[in-house]
């Protein structure tokens, strides 16, 4: 494979690298100070100035930023540039109706795409692959994220975009496709359905995935490779600090390469704030070190990982960290799709009048994730008649169809069988792990 | 003339519907007629017993979710053709049956069903117009 010149940055040395984080990181934070009403009522509350980040270990003194404060902020709370300056914005989804708004100013989406042709490359795309998108476009940043990465590249995108099975499997045949971009659990689907179809993956051009937006496991990678005679390669990122391209996967599958000269990650205790060294469990912690439009200065992510210590072998200097496996707050990830145990609850609440208890099952089945909600019959809801049991199983159904945009089993239970914990009610079993 | 029903929730998992049976049994209470009532996920399980009110409390004490409805036990001849006259006696009627089944238990010559009405004082005066007769629950007893 020929070396890249935009892939130079995977291989600076260490001591350059930290030079470079320090000044960007002291641009940025004097940025936030100047322009982030937030940040900066924060900072004077302990009594520190932008000056007082001397070092990169300084960074440590500096307040979290976490997902509340965006929502907090709706719309545009958090940003630093004038809307004048903002060429994109994207959001996510968030807990109660509101979403999460993100803004980028053309510098923003210029890294966006940089980190992207970088994922891409170490992947080992390049000019003449042909990619076929199917992560989602629109307000989610994975379509457009991945689309700008892939023509940046100089790679051929087709933006086929998420859905329609069958139109996907016959574009990858017929137009030579040889990586793509989805969730891993909408790639098994896929591979599941081209069997059906008599179409076998592994006599395809294709040769690479690039999966991410939901925690998937070490079976399921090795499945999708087997299966599909590919490599899957594991992407990382979130709208919060800028969409996909935080950090990728490269063919040593050791840990996600995290593209330190633009995000500064730390691993923090998850209930005590505290930095924990390299190679210890904790809540990834990113810095946004060249963001503009809008700053996110040690964003808690609540996702659960590890710093790698040690050089990869690939030999980029980028550090690694390992595959998320869980996060630290109640968001789940199903087939790509954030659901919180809120919006079941509130469409419960919707067709019951009062709230049941209720539990959330996560299983996997034939590769997708599979959403079944048990809820307690109540006196209120209990009827003597089969059919009026049937029409409210049903009618919860198409409420959290409609408030997810998932289908999910309902099963009716009996009372008190669903356990009662002390204190934090465990609403969610997650059993995709064992599947 | 009307009974009281209690209904109970059942998930259709094995053991689940003999726990309140056992519970009546223990405790005194006679089972007059049961009558289950299932899909393939859940089941309810319907009963005619000796003291409907203890049953009850006994039930939701072990925590079950029970629901009270009335019914009517009416006698049908023990024939060919028995049901269907007690059947016919609602045709053309804006009464509907929403379920019934046997009770076992038999008065000489007639079958006893329980019928669950959604109108149930219209279905009683319709049975009597017919002289269809209706137990009331002192005709149950032993």
């Amino acid at each position: 494979m020929t070396f890249q010149p935009f892939s130079a940055p995977d291989y600076l040395p260490r001591p350059i690298l930290a030079e470079m984080q320090l000044s960007r990181l002291r641009t940025i934070v004097s940025r936030a100070w100047e322009r982030v009403p937030l940040f900066r009522s924060r900072l004077e509350e302990r009594g520190l100035a932008p000056q007082h980040i001397d070092s990169l270990a300084a960074i440590s003194r500096l307040p979290f930023t976490v997902k509340t404060d965006l929502r907090d902020t709706y719309p545009f709370g958090l940003f630093a540039s004038p809307m004048e300056e903002i060429v994109r914005l994207h959001a996510s989804s968030g807990t109660t109706g509101k979403p999460i708004v993100v803004a980028y100013t053309q510098e923003d989406v210029d890294v966006w795409t940089s980190v992207m042709v970088r994922s891409f490359a170490v992947c080992g795309l390049h000019k003449g692959d042909i990619i076929q998108n199917a992560y989602g476009y629109g307000l989610f940043t994975g379509g457009l994220g991945a689309h700008y990465g892939g023509e940046g590249l100089g790679a051929t995108v087709i933006p086929i975009s998420g859905g329609n099975t069958d139109r996907q499997i016959m574009v990858m045949k017929d137009f030579g496709v040889t990586a793509i971009c989805c969730t891993p659990s909408y790639f098994l689907h896929l591979v599941e359905r081209a069997a059906q179809l008599d179409v076998d993956l592994r006599e395809l051009p294709l040769r690479a995935g690039v999966f991410g937006a939901e925690p998937w496991t070490s079976s399921m990678r090795k499945r999708i490779e087997s299966l599909a005679g590919i490599t899957a390669f594991d992407i990382y990122g979130l709208s919060e600090i800028i969409g996909p391209g935080v950090a990728i996967e490269c063919p040593c599958q050791d840990g996600l390469h995290i593209f330190e000269d633009h995000f500064y990650p730390e691993i923090v205790h998850p209930e005590t704030g505290e930095v924990l060294p390299d190679g210890e469990e904790g809540e990834l912690v990113l810095t946004t070190l060249s963001k503009f439009a809008m700053p996110m200065i040690r964003y808690r992510t609540r996702d659960i990982t590890a710093l790698i210590p040690g050089q990869c072998a690939c030999g980029r200097s980028l550090r690694r960290m390992r595959r998320i496996g869980r996060r630290s707050d109640d968001m789940l990830i199903i087939r790509g799709v954030n659901v919180f145990p809120s919006q079941v609850e509130a469409a419960l609440l919707e067709v019951e009048g009062t709230l049941p208890h209720y539990q959330i099952i996560l299983t996997r089945a034939h590769g997708l994730d599979q959403m079944e909600v048990q809820v307690e019959v109540t006196p209120e809801t209990f009827s003597d008649k089969i059919g009026a049991l049937e029409a409210l199983n049903e009618s919860i159904a198409d409420a959290l169809e409609h408030v997810l945009g998932l289908h999910v089993q309902v099963t009716l239970v009996e009372p008190h069988t669903i356990q009662r914990s002390e204190g934090k009610a465990k609403r969610v079993i997650d059993r995709r792990s064992q599947s | 003339m009307k009974l009281h029903q209690l209904s109970v929730f059942s998930e259709n998992k094995p053991g689940h519907v003999i726990a309140p049976c056992r519970l009546l049994a223990r405790e005194g209470v006679d089972i007059r007629a049961l009558s289950l009532a299932d899909t393939q996920r859940f089941g309810i399980l319907r009963l005619i017993v000796s003291d409907w009110q203890r049953a009850k409390s006994l039930l939701e004490q072990a925590g079950s979710v029970v629901k009270v409805t009335e019914v009517l036990a009416v006698e049908v001849p023990d024939r060919p053709g028995g049901l269907a006259e007690v059947l016919e006696a609602f045709e053309g009627t804006a009464i509907n049956i929403e379920y019934m089944y046997a009770f076992p238990f038999v008065r000489g010559e007639k079958a006893v069903l329980i019928f669950r009405f959604d109108q149930p004082d219209a279905a009683i005066a319709r049975l009597q117009e017919k002289g269809i007769s209706v137990l009331d629950s002192g005709a149950l007893e032993d």
